[in-house]
């Protein structure tokens, strides 16, 4: 059966609401758990802040592709768990927040770590409680400075979604290569492409529009 | 009434001992200047009076309460969480490099703690911050941010952000260092204002002049001990220590 390029184009957009989905919920969950990874890694607490180093430098030092592999094989070679279905979708989004915490909590560290102390000083001075000075005084100084460095994660998990394709989920990129090899043309893929290249120009748009509204102060 | 009694403290940083048996005492309207030569532990004493800095040894009292205490072992115990929030409200620091929050406006940073630690109204804050801020000549500048103000006029924010807190007693370490020549008078001018109205104030300062004129007692500071201590007169005029001539000399000098 061949088919039609309106059909490619909508099994492609189909595939790229659960890119969306995937890029969402990683966010969702990477952005606040890598600021408890952050804490962790600068803890003064040596076991856990070992622990957290370790867990970085293995997120960081092997290709996600592999950790979402193990991720959704793991239950099953490890500890011989029978998983469902619907745990493509999870172990998706498991290995990717897993994955990206790691990053951000590298990014909210620097960020964190390039305070001056003056600003934690005056605080305390002022009286006000460490978690006061944190979320009133420091983390909003750090977001405005991490903020670059988040948005090339952001625009690296774009495209990073289509890594969902080692375990089979159906995303845009997977059901790209699935036309093509079935249709024998690199239509879906120049489609899957022009998606991508949408999608990050929004994404590029809003992060900009976010560091304009930090602008406000130096 | 003493304000503060600070007695025998110690402290060191690894093995460098910066405050060696330092004792300093503040009574009410007073204003004293800390004079001595760089790396001489002036600083450290302010840091340590307010709680940026523990001490090992020795008592920091605020009105009759006991902020730090020595012990039998002759080691500083620290009283309890809720106690010490309590003091950090008898004193305010003004610091060198001013450190407002640059994410605030002017308008903010001297508000947002007296609303949000001292739970006082907003419309009250507000009020204090604004008749504080005409009086320095800065009300225009209420919705300017940090960045958008000469050092000078960040120092006097600063300076309001500190008065905002209704403080028992004012510390300042070196609030003209960091400044251009030319704008260090607008600053000192403001805390000559404030001693004229007997605001109690501890003043780190190398601006001999100024100490020389404004304050009620200098301390002259070196290798982390008072070398001498007294009246503007005697220090800067009769001073009876060598060391204190030469510092003063040296600095007469430059
Ligand atoms: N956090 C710290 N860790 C280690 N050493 C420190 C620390 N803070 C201060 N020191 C040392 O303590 C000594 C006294 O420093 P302090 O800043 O109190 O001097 P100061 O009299 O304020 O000097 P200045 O006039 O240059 O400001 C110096 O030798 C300094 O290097
Ligand atoms: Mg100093």
């Amino acid at each position: 059966m061949i088919l039609t390029i309106e059909t490619i184009i909508i099994q492609l957009a189909y595939g790229m609401l659960k890119s969306i989905a995937i890029f969402g919920l990683t966010l969702i969950g990477s952005l606040p758990l890598g600021l408890f990874v952050a804490f962790g890694r600068m803890s003064k607490f040596k076991p856990l802040q070992l622990f957290i180093k370790f867990y970085i430098s293995i997120m960081r030092g092997t290709p996600l592709m592999l950790q979402l592999m193990v991720v959704y094989f793991g239950p099953y070679f490890l500890f011989g768990i029978q998983t469902s279905s619907s745990y493509r979708f999870i172990a998706v989004i498991i290995g990717f927040v897993l994955n990206y915490a790691a990053y951000f909590a590298e990014i909210y560290r620097s960020g964190i770590e390039s305070m001056p102390a003056g600003q934690y000083e005056a605080a305390a001075v002022l009286g006000y409680t460490k978690s006061q000075t944190f979320f009133k005084i420091i983390l909003p100084q750090v977001i405005k400075r991490i903020l670059p460095s988040i948005t090339n994660e952001v625009i690296t998990l774009v495209k990073d979604t289509s890594l969902a394709f080692a375990i089979s989920y159906m995303e845009m990129f997977t059901i790209a290569k699935k036309i093509a090899s079935s249709q024998s043309t690199l239509m879906p893929f120049v489609v899957a492409g022009v998606f991508y290249y949408i999608f990050n120009f929004i994404v590029a748009w809003i992060m900009e529009r976010a560091e304009k509204k930090l602008s406000y102060y130096r | 009434m003493k304000l503060l009694e600070m007695n025998n403290i110690k402290k060191s940083f690894g093995d460098l001992e910066v405050l060696c048996n330092i004792s300093l005492s503040v009574s009410k309207g007073e204003v004293v200047a800390i004079i001595g030569p760089s790396g001489s532990g002036k600083s450290t004493l302010l840091r340590c009076a307010t709680m940026l800095e523990k001490i090992d040894a020795g008592d920091i009292i605020y009105l009759g309460e006991y902020a730090a205490k020595n012990t039998a072992e002759g080691k500083a115990l620290y009283a309890p969480a809720a106690e010490l929030k309590k003091i950090r409200n008898y004193y305010s620091l003004v610091f060198q490099n001013f450190n407002l929050f640059p994410h605030y406006s002017v308008l903010r940073n001297i508000t947002d703690a007296p609303i949000n630690v001292q739970k006082r109204s907003k419309a009250e804050a507000t009020k204090t911050a604004l008749s504080l801020l005409t009086k320095m000549g800065l009300e225009d500048k209420k919705d300017a941010y940090p960045y958008q103000l000469s050092g000078g006029q960040q120092q006097r924010v600063s300076i309001v952000r500190a008065l905002a807190m209704n403080p028992q007693i004012l510390f300042f370490d070196e609030p003209t260092s960091a400044l251009d020549p030319e704008l260090t008078g607008e600053v000192l001018k403001v805390i000559r204002g404030l001693a004229e109205e007997n605001i109690t104030m501890v003043i780190v300062t190398h601006e001999m002049a100024f100490a020389q004129d404004v304050a009620d007692r200098v301390i002259f500071m070196d290798g982390g001990i008072v070398v001498e201590e007294g009246t503007p007169k005697e220090v800067f005029e009769n001073s009876l220590k060598d060391r204190t001539k030469q510092f003063l000399q040296r600095y007469s000098h430059k």
